[in-house]
């Protein structure tokens, strides 16, 4: 075990996957020569050289699609998003192509091409550049969708990406590249895709959250272990294909549920999981599942209303003690 | 040769200084942190937009890019009002709602900074298209880079722009890189213009620094859209003074080749042909110089001593 950040431990992971696998590459705007507009890429250039650390244009739905050919015909790119906002330029490509050429084929073709950058709100970068992108590829048949929550997860989940034959969308968070974990040295770890964990076993309620919002949850439950009320904690990883085994099991267990998200509610992740929990388990439920959400609107810009729109740990934990029906402070 | 008249002379001079003053004073709030998000300044390209928009109506319309206060300031914006806007302030353009990548000011025909690089061209087209259908004489301006010329939505935007003859001037501020990518990396060949033979209108490559130059070939660019014979692009080289965004160290650039651009600067430069032609004497000069200041300290000041958004606001304008 090493101690690494997030953004290292996704470095670790290039690396290793681009000395294991000659079939792999790095393509997207500022990956080469600048090592990566949040350094993930750094070094990559110098060991891989210009065939396989690839600096693009300005031209999201152009490089995705040359990486989606490529892999038609037995590349293993990893297309680099410089923000997942600009994969939207590039949404056609991964909803008409990348998703649904192995379909369409018959199974002829197959596209193992990975699509990463940092996703999320950050702090006042506004509208266009602060979306929960996750919630526009988790519809889509075909397509897997990951978002690590720590060093090692980043660094096993992106390995198990690029190892797989399938489209992956593996969407970072901006806000946790600095953060530090403990990660596995060995060359061949690895996390399946599809696998969630309980990041902290709890009696009394399940919380699931993600990137930044499993961390406001692991605080909102410290401090609630304080009134008496003991918080389980899920962490799906894989949004799609989702482990909904895991999510029913900590429910039978605590028959209570939050979730949390940071992008807007109508139609979340948060939907589809009580949706799930109500279908499969409906009868264990001691009451209804919570969703704590951002706003229904676009991220404003100024700091107080960024602080308004966005899920807080006092949000999470206000509706814990809802559905657990207890009157905290 | 179309020379610029005394009157838009001095107010592209102004502008510039403008312009230069406000942005600088931008980056001393951002580095205080009373300034938040990606900030992309314009100090070094600031004849560019102050050329162009000396050239245009009040009711003319402008589609900015990333690097747009410059390009909203010289349309016509309050300084007071802008600088509220990059403080998140509930007085600013957008009630500090958009922020500097979201700037619009409907009044004046800002359609609004853009954070999605080259996003904005079709939309500049589309005003073009509602100007022509309703027949108004109105010219919109589309700004972009060079990072921006290689988008699809850049590609789209000119030929939708050349087959329907839309009154629109395409002005690329091409300031050698894209981000940390120079030019040479991201692009073929050194013109963009060049490019505008391919789409059947006309293409003008030009010093973004020699004022009357590009005055030259904005105004024809402008007249021509205005008068029906379509669209221009427009490609004024130039160059930034400052990081890509606030914060962001240059290492990527070779420090005499700032240098380089530093002694091209178009505010001396074009102070000179107005005090050659008797347009500025000393003391105006150094009047002028100084009611901007003040203009961009009372901007400052403003911004500062106004309110947040009420808290209501983060959930009002989601729809019309
Ligand atoms: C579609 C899209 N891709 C990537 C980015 C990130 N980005 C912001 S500015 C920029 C470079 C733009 O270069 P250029 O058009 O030359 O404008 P300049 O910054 O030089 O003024 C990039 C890549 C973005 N905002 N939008
Ligand atoms: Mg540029």
């Amino acid at each position: 075990m090493a101690v690494m950040t997030y953004r290292e431990a996704l470095n670790q992971a290039l690396r290793e996957e681009l000395r294991r696998d000659e079939r792999v590459f790095v393509i997207g705007e500022e990956v080469g020569l600048y090592d990566g507009a949040y350094k993930v890429t750094q070094g990559l250039l110098k060991e891989f050289g210009a065939k396989r650390i690839v600096d693009t244009p300005i031209a999201e739905s152009g490089f995705t699609g040359v990486g989606i050919g490529a892999a038609m015909v037995g590349l293993r790119p990893v297309v680099e998003m410089m923000t997942f906002n600009f994969a939207l330029v590039a949404l056609d490509q991964i909803v008409n192509a990348a998703a649904k050429l192995s379909y369409m084929s018959g199974g002829q073709f197959n596209v193992p091409i990975v699509i990463r950058g940092p996703g999320g709100p950050a702090h006042q970068l506004a509208a266009q550049h602060s979306q929960s992108m996750e919630v526009y590829f988790y519809h889509v048949p075909g397509l897997k969708v990951v978002r690590p929550s720590t060093p090692a997860d980043a660094k096993g989940l992106l390995k198990s990406a690029i190892r797989d034959d399938n489209p992956v969308v593996f969407i970072e968070s901006e806000t946790l590249y600095g953060i530090k974990g403990e990660v596995p040295d060995d060359p061949d770890f690895t996390i399946p895709l599809g696998q969630a964990v309980v990041r902290r076993e709890g009696r009394d309620v399940t919380v699931i959250a993600y990137t930044g919002m499993l961390y406001r949850a692991l605080e909102a439950a410290e401090a609630l272990e304080k009134e008496g009320i003991s918080v389980e904690i899920v962490d799906p990883r894989t949004l799609r294909p989702m482990d909904v085994p895991t999510i029913i099991g900590s429910v039978r267990k605590t028959h209570r549920v939050v979730v949390a998200e940071a992008g807007a509610g109508f139609a979340g992740m948060g939907s589809e999981i009580s949706a799930f929990i109500t279908e499969q388990a409906f009868d264990d439920l001691d009451a209804p599942v919570e969703r704590v959400t951002g706003a229904n609107a676009p991220m404003p810009y100024a700091k107080n209303l960024e602080r308004a729109k966005t899920p807080s740990k006092e949000k999470i934990m206000a509706a814990v003690r809802r559905v657990c029906y207890a009157n905290g402070s | 040769m179309r020379e610029p008249t005394r009157d838009q002379a001095l107010r592209i001079y102004r502008t510039m200084h403008l312009i230069r003053r406000f942005e600088e004073r931008v980056a001393e709030c951002f580095a205080a942190a009373e300034i938040p998000g990606f900030i992309h300044l314009a100090v070094g390209q600031e004849s560019v937009p102050a050329t162009v928009c000396a050239l245009l109506e009040r009711d003319d319309l402008v589609g900015a890019t990333h690097r747009g206060h410059g390009q909203v300031l010289a349309k016509g914006a309050e300084p007071r009002r802008v600088m509220a806007e990059l403080f998140g302030r509930a007085t600013g353009y957008c009630r500090g709602k958009g922020g500097s990548m979201h700037l619009c000011a409907m009044d004046l025909g800002v359609l609004g900074t853009n954070g999605v690089v080259g996003a904005n061209l079709p939309i500049a087209v589309g005003t073009a298209l509602a100007a022509q259908v309703r027949a108004t004489r109105q010219v919109t301006v589309g700004f972009f880079g060079d990072g921006a010329a290689n988008t699809g939505a850049a590609h789209e935007a000119l030929n939708l722009a050349a087959v329907w003859d839309l009154p629109v001037v395409f002005v690329c501020e091409n300031n050698l890189y894209a981000e940390f990518t120079p030019q040479a990396v991201h692009t073929k060949g050194t013109s963009i213009a060049a490019r505008a033979a391919a789409y059947g209108m006309r293409g003008v490559q030009v010093d973004g620094n020699d004022v009357p130059a590009l005055f030259d070939a904005a105004a024809e660019a402008v007249d021509a859209a205005r008068s029906g014979a379509g669209p221009t692009l427009l490609e004024a080289m130039t160059y930034r003074w400052r990081g890509h965004h606030e914060g962001d160290p240059m290492a990527y650039r070779a420090k005499d080749e700032l240098e380089a651009w530093r002694a091209k600067d178009a505010i001396p430069r074009f102070r000179a042909w107005l005090v050659e032609r008797g347009m500025l004497a000393a003391d105006e000069d150094e009047r002028l110089v100084g009611a901007v200041a003040a203009e961009v300290d009372d901007a400052t000041e403003f911004a500062r001593r106004s309110p947040w958004p009420a808290p209501e606001a983060a959930l009002e304008d989601v729809h019309a």
